[in-house]
């Protein structure tokens, strides 16, 4: 086993974990029940999840959905590996039985996952437990979530979240939604439109139809609108929606020939963008309760694809005043900007991590795009992924994976979205009905 | 790295999220509705000098842009000033210049090149004499190739400026 102890086992809660895997340490054949998530040599955690535990007549089939979706989210991310059920020596009986820790060790499971569901009519109820096999103990306290029975995906991803969390240290990221462009046609006559799903690509809504351009949606901080650039006027204009209602709203912006590449603020009442005006294309802002717009760059490049720090203070945008596409960093107020990409190629399409410690961006070099992060003076930079055309990074809510767009070469050349670990492990395709470009991530759910 | 502090969420009451609202459009099979206009209404016979046809396969609607360039070419400039005579002749059209970019680039950056695309051209029919107001610029960045290969062959002629020409001497808003 080689997961190690955390570096920083500082919080108390911790300790006390420390003191649990100590008392278990007789019995355990490696370390604690800990992951860390950016650790790029990370074996995959084992674990068990027997199919959760039926607890009124016909919720079998939603138990075993929701136990089989739990153990798709912990096995997507790369990080733990689901040992099968007919590897099992015990099979679980009922949610309420003592574990048999020596049944689950024998079996070299780390974590195991036990849970029941009880629906009565369209109400659903989730309880889970979640144990740290070697140390014989159970790792946090038992859980009950209550929603729907149309939202039990949701309940899932939420019961992923808390497995995730507890063995991390990390926020978890299965229950959010993703903003994207659906496209289909062929490449000369490509039709988009606004979509939102869930992170997996599962329920799938359209926002828009196809009857005019759509590009670049992004989530509000909260999850409920969407601002992108529209061409249902003919020309490149800033659109709200309401994710909720499906209400549309263009956003007065400053006067200008184009408007594109828009942000909202953490708080969601400001919006930064590029104006096009005689060619020259700046950054402003503009306070949407108040009207008032704001220059923040006035240099006869382009300077666009602005993106805030999370807290608020700063932007970091793209730039080719110095003769080629690179990253600046600027107060949210303008002001200098700081230069911070000097690698060989071209930079664009930052975006700040919601941690803050990270930006990532596309790199265009020798022909090839990628995917990379880079701390926000511009050191340790790291390409993640490589290909004829990734662009377009989003950051995961608790900021450890990436989405982002690959568009494959030649006539037959489409977009789809892909996900990869911060660490650059872990890339995967995510599923979607259509072609799928400009990924947005949302937050995680309430 | 700091360890978050693990949430407590015993009871989430999740609120409804499925409903059934899967497409709320009437074409709910992602039937496309009419794509915007980019050809020119009532473009009228090419053997007429008037017509937006002729403007279009005679004069020549497009000038074409070297790789991460916007600066005309001389091959350009001479289309341009073809296009800024025949504007001042027919007075009763007005134009749109559309910006366009190849692949190579990322969304945001090819919205920016066309846009400085589409402007270029203006700026130089403005000298030729034609009235600003009567010219609009539109960037499509590199959402609206014409060639679909992934060779330059493809991308010299995508990398482009069109002006289409459209009924009404002016602009109103």
């Amino acid at each position: 086993m080689t997961h190690r102890l955390f570096a920083n086992l500082l919080a108390g809660l911790l300790v006390a974990f420390a003191a649990m895997w100590l008392a278990g340490a007789a019995a355990a054949q490696g370390g604690p029940l800990r992951i860390t998530v950016t650790d790029p040599n990370v074996e995959p955690l084992p674990f068990a999840i027997p199919a959760f535990e039926a607890e009124t007549a016909g919720a079998e089939g939603l138990a075993s959905d929701i136990s089989r979706l739990v153990a798709q989210d912990l096995v997507n991310t790369g990080l733990f590996r689901e040992i099968p059920s007919t590897a099992f020596v015990s099979q679980l009986t009922s949610f309420a039985q003592p574990v048999a820790y020596t049944d689950w060790r024998t079996i070299n499971a780390q974590a195991l996952i036990t849970g029941a569901v009880a629906v009565n009519g369209g109400q659903v109820t989730v309880k889970f437990r979640l144990y740290d096999v070697f140390s014989g103990q159970e790792l946090g306290a038992g859980q009950q979530l209550v929603g729907t029975t149309d939202g039990w995906r949701r309940m899932a991803h939420k019961v992923a979240d808390q497995v995730y969390s507890r063995i991390t240290g990390e926020s978890g990221y299965f229950d959010s939604r993703v903003v994207f462009v659906s496209e289909t046609g062929p490449k000369n006559d490509r039709r988009k439109r606004l979509a939102i799903m869930d992170y997996d690509g599962a329920n799938v809504q359209y926002l828009t139809d196809s009857g005019s351009i759509v590009l670049a949606p992004r989530f509000s901080p909260t999850g409920d609108r969407v601002i992108y650039t529209s061409w249902d006027s003919g020309f490149p204009r800033i659109n709200a929606i309401d994710v909720g209602t499906v209400s549309r709203q263009q956003i007065p912006v400053q006067a200008g020939e184009m408007a594109f590449s828009p942000r909202f603020s953490r708080d969601g009442r400001q919006v930064i963008y590029s104006l096009s005006e005689g060619g020259n294309i700046d950054i402003w802002r503009t306070d949407i309760t108040t009207g008032q717009h704001q220059r923040l760059t006035s240099a006869p490049s382009i300077e666009t694809a602005p993106s805030l720090s999370p807290d608020g203070q700063r932007i970091v945008f793209e730039s080719d005043r110095s003769g080629s596409q690179q990253l600046y960093v600027m107060p949210v107020t303008g002001g200098e900007p700081q230069r911070i990409s000097f690698g060989e190629g071209r930079y664009g399409s930052p975006v700040w991590s919601p941690r803050g410690d990270m930006i990532a961006f596309t790199k265009q070099h020798a022909g090839r795009f990628h995917i990379g992060v880079m701390r926000t003076d511009g050191s340790e930079e790291r390409l993640l992924t490589a290909s004829f055309l990734d662009e377009g990074p989003t950051w995961s809510p608790n900021g450890r994976v990436l989405m982002f767009s690959r568009e494959t070469q030649g006539a037959d050349g489409a977009p789809a979205i892909y996900s990869v670990d911060v660490s650059g492990r872990n890339l995967r395709r995510v599923t979607t009905p259509a072609f799928a470009s400009d990924p947005s991530w949302g937050p995680l759910q309430p | 790295m700091k360890k978050l502090p693990i949430a407590l969420l015993l009871v989430a009451a999740l609120a409804a999220t499925g409903c059934n609202r899967r497409d709320r459009f009437a074409d709910g099979a992602g039937v496309p509705a009419a794509p915007a206009p980019v050809t020119n209404p009532g473009a009228g016979s090419a053997a007429d000098p008037s017509s937006p046809a002729y403007f279009q396969q005679t004069i020549g609607d497009r000038v074409l842009f070297l790789v991460d360039q916007y600066t005309l070419t001389p091959e350009g400039r001479a289309v341009l000033d073809g296009q800024a005579r025949w504007l001042q002749a027919n007075a009763d059209y007005r134009a749109v210049i559309e910006g366009h970019a190849d692949e190579q680039g990322t969304r945001e950056y090819n919205l920016a090149l066309g846009s400085r695309r589409a402007n270029a051209v203006r700026e130089y029919l403005v000298s030729q004499g034609v009235p600003s107001s009567r010219l609009q610029t539109v960037t499509y960045g590199k959402e609206r190739p014409l060639e679909v290969c992934s060779a330059e062959s493809c991308y010299a002629q995508n990398r482009r400026a069109v002006t289409v020409i459209a009924a009404g001497s002016g602009l109103t808003g």
